[in-house]
Formats: structure tokens, sequence, C-alpha cells
């Protein structure tokens, strides 16, 4: 190449030095959490701070003591779980219609999709939450649940992902007499396993980590998510840090080790609504 | 198939006019299929944004012009609320706030695009393992995050004044102390989006074809100048799009504010809390802890506003900058 071998180097080691500092930056908060996590209270609040923790695996269990954190977890994977299914089928539904069949009005409701994309979520909430009342479904799961079955971000994502196939598939599966809901089903989804996967994964980070609506709507602590159900303990400045620290780590880690398995489709979704979307 | 059509179609024209209209009523009725099946394929989302999306935007507009009782009853004020909103201080400061999280908030992206840059070099080692160290933050839980860093900035036990004090200065208490509250939550914001960021830039650095350096190289183009004049304009549209994505989710700032800031009596007890108060998290607070929703309406479409001039803006501006291949 036409760097000098000897500059090359001492470049590639300033990257990796640069490099190094950010990524110490980024991980570190996590490292001290853990740390805290297992310290005693005293321990914890000791000027200046000390590196050694008491290894009090405890606190991870005095968690269930401070909230209701079995329900909360149980309500957070039912909430994902019951959203991300919803959006994976109602999503490729509308997205091969859109993407695949002919019908008057598409361009038109397509549109009217795309601005629901664009309006800020708390505009929706009030309204939201009247809805939610008025059906008595407030402090419920139902509640968590129902409005983020919808996604018009998923339709739009999906969409890209049919319009990249081969016009030839459905036209040769409609030779074959296959009608639209069996192209759909047979042939469309399987081939649309990535950009599936990318929309499940960006759903469960979403909702795993949503804190605005289910605040809103459950305010009974057993009927919160993990998010809602640990900020409500903001503002207890008495409260017991390290306990809150193993508390945070575990209601992030589901996502954390989800994440660390399946990197690669991670980064692609985001690389692919980053530049396409 | 169909044997009506083997002849020419000036045959069909003229000894057969009615198999034409057969021909295309059949078609027609596959059409019609087709768009059936189209219509109940988009029912399910399409009723479901209407019902929890679109008609609740319209009802928002509404209610920006009512006034609500204690019991959630509502009554026509017109503009009684927008007019309260210009002189109410709470208000502007919390736009205020918004505003200056927004614009400090794109220094995120120039870090961004250093560590991409650096994470773009030819056959670096670890790429993979620095962009999932970098991402970590992106996919943890923003009310963890908040957390830790509430007690990393602790004035009295935090880490951080614990490592400035080894250099002899003295920390303040960082998110109470209301000269330091805007910019500490800011440094979160950014840490948080920064791999988010990377993997975007990355991915835009990617697409670049190495022949462009190698050409540059020849001709005696440095490093700085070959990411000058290759990187940089060949990497617009992905710094458009974080741009674009950034002042929108800083515009929309609310869980990093809420855990760490407080809400309710809490937040009233907290010395800075003026200095880090947010929109939405005023929205928040008038629709749900005030009950007071027909004004938080009116706020939240200010937002509205607000976020609809910025993006257009830079939407405007775009065509300056923003090169497309």
């Amino acid at each position: 190449m036409a760097e000098r071998p000897a500059a090359a180097r001492g470049g590639r080691t300033a990257t990796h030095v640069t490099l190094l500092i950010g990524a110490a930056v980024m991980v570190g908060p996590f490292l001290w959490q853990f740390l805290t996590s297992l310290k005693t209270l005293s321990n914890a609040m000791k000027v200046p701070p000390t590196f050694t923790p008491d290894w009090r695996w405890s606190n991870y269990g005095d968690v269930f003591e401070l909230l209701p954190f079995g329900h909360q977890i149980l309500n957070t994977v039912l909430m994902t779980a019951a959203r991300t299914a919803g959006q994976l089928l109602f999503c490729s539904m509308a997205a091969y219609a859109f993407a695949r069949l002919r019908f008057p009005g598409r361009g038109l409701l397509f549109g009217i999709f795309l601005s629901v994309l664009m309006v800020p979520p708390p505009l929706f909430v009030i309204p939201q939450y009247e809805i939610m009342a008025d059906l008595g479904w407030l402090n419920s799961l139902t509640a968590l649940i129902v409005p983020g079955l919808f996604s018009a971000f998923g339709v739009f994502l999906l969409r890209q992902f049919f319009l990249g196939l081969p016009k030839e598939l459905d036209e040769a599966a409609r030779l074959d007499g296959a009608g639209p809901l069996r192209i759909y089903w047979s042939v469309m989804l399987p081939l649309a396993k990535p950009g599936l996967l990318a929309l499940g994964i960006l759903t469960v980070l979403w909702s795993w980590n949503d804190l605005f609506w289910p605040l809103i709507v459950n305010t009974d602590p057993e009927q919160m998510t993990l998010s809602a159900g640990l900020a409500s303990l903001q503002g207890q400045f008495q409260t017991d840090y390290p306990v809150l620290m193993a508390g945070s780590l575990l209601a992030s880690l589901p996502v954390i080790v989800l994440f660390t398995v399946m990197q690669r489709h991670f980064i692609q979704g985001i690389a692919f609504s980053g530049n396409k979307g | 198939m169909t044997a009506t059509v083997t002849g020419t179609a000036d045959d069909v024209r003229t000894a057969v006019p009615a198999p034409v209209p057969a021909r295309r009523r059949r078609r027609w009725r596959h059409r019609g299929a087709e768009a059936a099946w189209a219509y109940l394929l988009i029912a399910p989302t399409g009723l479901g944004l209407a019902v929890f999306y679109l008609w609740p935007v319209l009802q928002t507009g509404y209610f920006s012009f009512t006034e609500w009782g204690p019991f959630g009853g509502h009554e026509w004020v017109g503009l009684d609320n927008y007019r309260t909103l210009a002189a109410d201080d709470e208000v502007l400061t919390a736009l205020r706030n918004t505003v200056a999280y927004t614009l400090l908030g794109l220094l995120g992206i120039p870090l961004a695009v250093m560590f991409a840059a650096l994470l773009n070099r030819p056959r670096l080692r670890g790429v993979s393992a620095y962009r999932a160290l970098f991402f970590l933050p992106v996919v943890t839980m923003p009310v963890a995050v908040a957390m830790v860093w509430r007690w990393l900035y602790n004035g009295d036990y935090g880490l951080i004044n614990y490592v400035l004090s080894l250099v002899g200065v003295e920390g303040p208490h960082w998110i109470a102390d209301p000269a330091t509250a805007l910019y500490a939550l800011v440094a979160v914001g950014i840490w948080t989006s920064l791999g988010y960021n990377i993997v975007i830039f990355l991915a835009g650095m990617q697409a670049i074809p190495r022949e462009y350096y190698e050409a540059a190289a020849i001709d005696g183009a440095g490093a700085l100048a070959q990411f000058r004049r290759i990187t940089l304009p060949l990497l617009s549209p992905s710094l458009f799009f974080v741009s674009v994505l950034s002042v929108i989710g800083s515009l929309q700032l609310f869980d990093l504010v809420y855990v760490m800031g407080g809400s309710g009596q809490s937040a009233r007890a907290n010395p800075a809390f003026p200095r880090i108060q947010t929109v939405v998290h005023l929205f928040y607070d008038k629709a749900f802890y005030t009950n007071d929703r027909g004004y938080a309406a009116a706020i939240v479409m200010a937002l509205l506003v607000l976020i609809v001039t910025l993006t257009a803006i830079q939407f405007r501006l775009q065509k300056r900058w923003v090169h497309y291949g």
C-alpha cells in the first residue's frame, strides 16, 4: 500500500489506544454497577470509594423484597412477547399487501401509514389513556400490550424487504394457482426471515426498555413492568443503592444477553433501518 | 386456455365483439379479489393505527382547546391554553432546556464519526469486539442507565468526583447543581446513543469503494485530505439521517430526566430541576400528575410544531450539503 509501514504501525497503536479509552468509558459504568451490586450499603457509601466488593449476592434476592420484582419480570416478558408476535404478524401482512398486491388507494393508504411514523408518541398518549380507562383496562396486561401490537414502522421496514424480492416469485406461484394468502404465507414469509428477525429484535428491544406508556397506564406495582418498577424507586434517596444496582442489572440483562447472542442481526437491523429507513 | 383469444386482434374486434368485455370482466374480477385480499391483510394494522394513533392525534389537537375538570369532563375554552402557555415561565424554560439538549446533543455526531473512522481502518483487529462494547449502552434499559449514572454523578459517594479528587479537582453535585445538571444529562445522552450512530456511520463508510482512497493516495492526498474530500461528502446521507434522528430524539427526551431528576414532589425538591425539565416531562407532569390534560395537550402541540419546524429546516438545508451518490 502507499502507507509507509512505520507510520502505519504508529497510527495503528494510536487507533487502538483511542478505541480502548472509548470502550473503557462505555463499559466502565456497567463494571461499577456490577461491583456496587455486590457491596454492603456501608461499603458502597465509603469515601473514598473502594473497589473491593463484599460478594453480597443476597442483594439480588433483596430486589424481590424491595419490589414485586417477580410479577414485574412476568409482565415485561408477556408484554414484550405479545407485542413482538403481534407486530410480526400484522406488520408482515400489511407490508406484503403494500409491496406485492395492486389495489385502489394503495399510495394514499401507505401515505397515511407513513404519517403515523412521523408523529411524536406523546401526542397519542392522552387519548390512548382515555380509551384504556373507558374500557377498564388500566392496571392490566392488556393496557400494556394492545397499542403496541400495531406499528407503522414495522410495516415500512418489512415493505422494504418485500419490495426487494424478485417479481418472478409471486408470478410463478400465481401461475401455479396460489392465492394472495398462500403466496404471503408460504412464499414471502420464509424469504423475509432476515427482515422479520430485524423487526423482531428491534421490537423486543423497544418493548422491554419502554418506560413512558407502562408508567402511565399501570400504577399498581404488581402490574408494572421492570422499567416502570425501577423508575418508581427514583426519588427515594434512602434507597439501598447496591440493591438498586442489582435490580437494574437484572432488568437489563435479558436484552444484553439477546444482543450478545444475536449481535450480527442486531447490527444489521440497525444499519438497515438506518440507511434505508 | 381461452379459445376466444386465439385469433388476431382484428378478428376479435370485427367478428366477435362480445368476448372482449367478457375477458375484461374476468380479469377485473381477479383484480377485485386481489384488492379484497389486500384490504383484508391491511385491516388489522390499519384499524389499530386508526383507533390508537390517527384518531388520538386529532383528539389531542381538539383537547388543546379545552379545559379539564377534576372528574374528566372538559369544556371548550378556545385559545386560552395557548395564551397561558405563551406566558408560562415553566413552559418557556422547558422549551429552552429542550432546545439546549438538542443542540448540545449534536456534539455526539462528530464523536461518532471519529470512532467510526477509526474502526473503518483496513485490517484493524477487534472491530466487532469494539463495536459490541460501544453498542452496549444502546441496548441497555434507559432506566438502568439513568440509575447507574445518578450513582456515578453522586456528589458525595460518586466515582466521578473521586477520580476528579485524585487530580485535585472538587467536583460539583452534578445533577443537583443548577450549573452542571443540564450538561451532565447531555453527556449521558451522548454516551447512550454513541454506539447506534457509530454503527450507522460505519455501515456508510464501508459502502465507499476502496479504490477512491487508493486513487487519492496516488495523487498524494494525506489521510486528513482523504477524510475531508472523500469520506465526509460520501457519508453525508448517513450524517443527515443521524442528525434528523438525533434532533427528533432529543426533543422528546423523557426517561433520563424522569429517573435522574425525579418527578412530582421529588422533582420539586431538586434545586437543579428547573434547569433540566424538558417539554415531554412537563407534558407528563401536567397530564398525569396534576391532571391538567387540556393544558398538557397544548404543550405537546407546541412540541409538535417545534419538531416539524426543525425537521423542515433540516430537510431544506439538506440540499446544500447532502450528496446522494
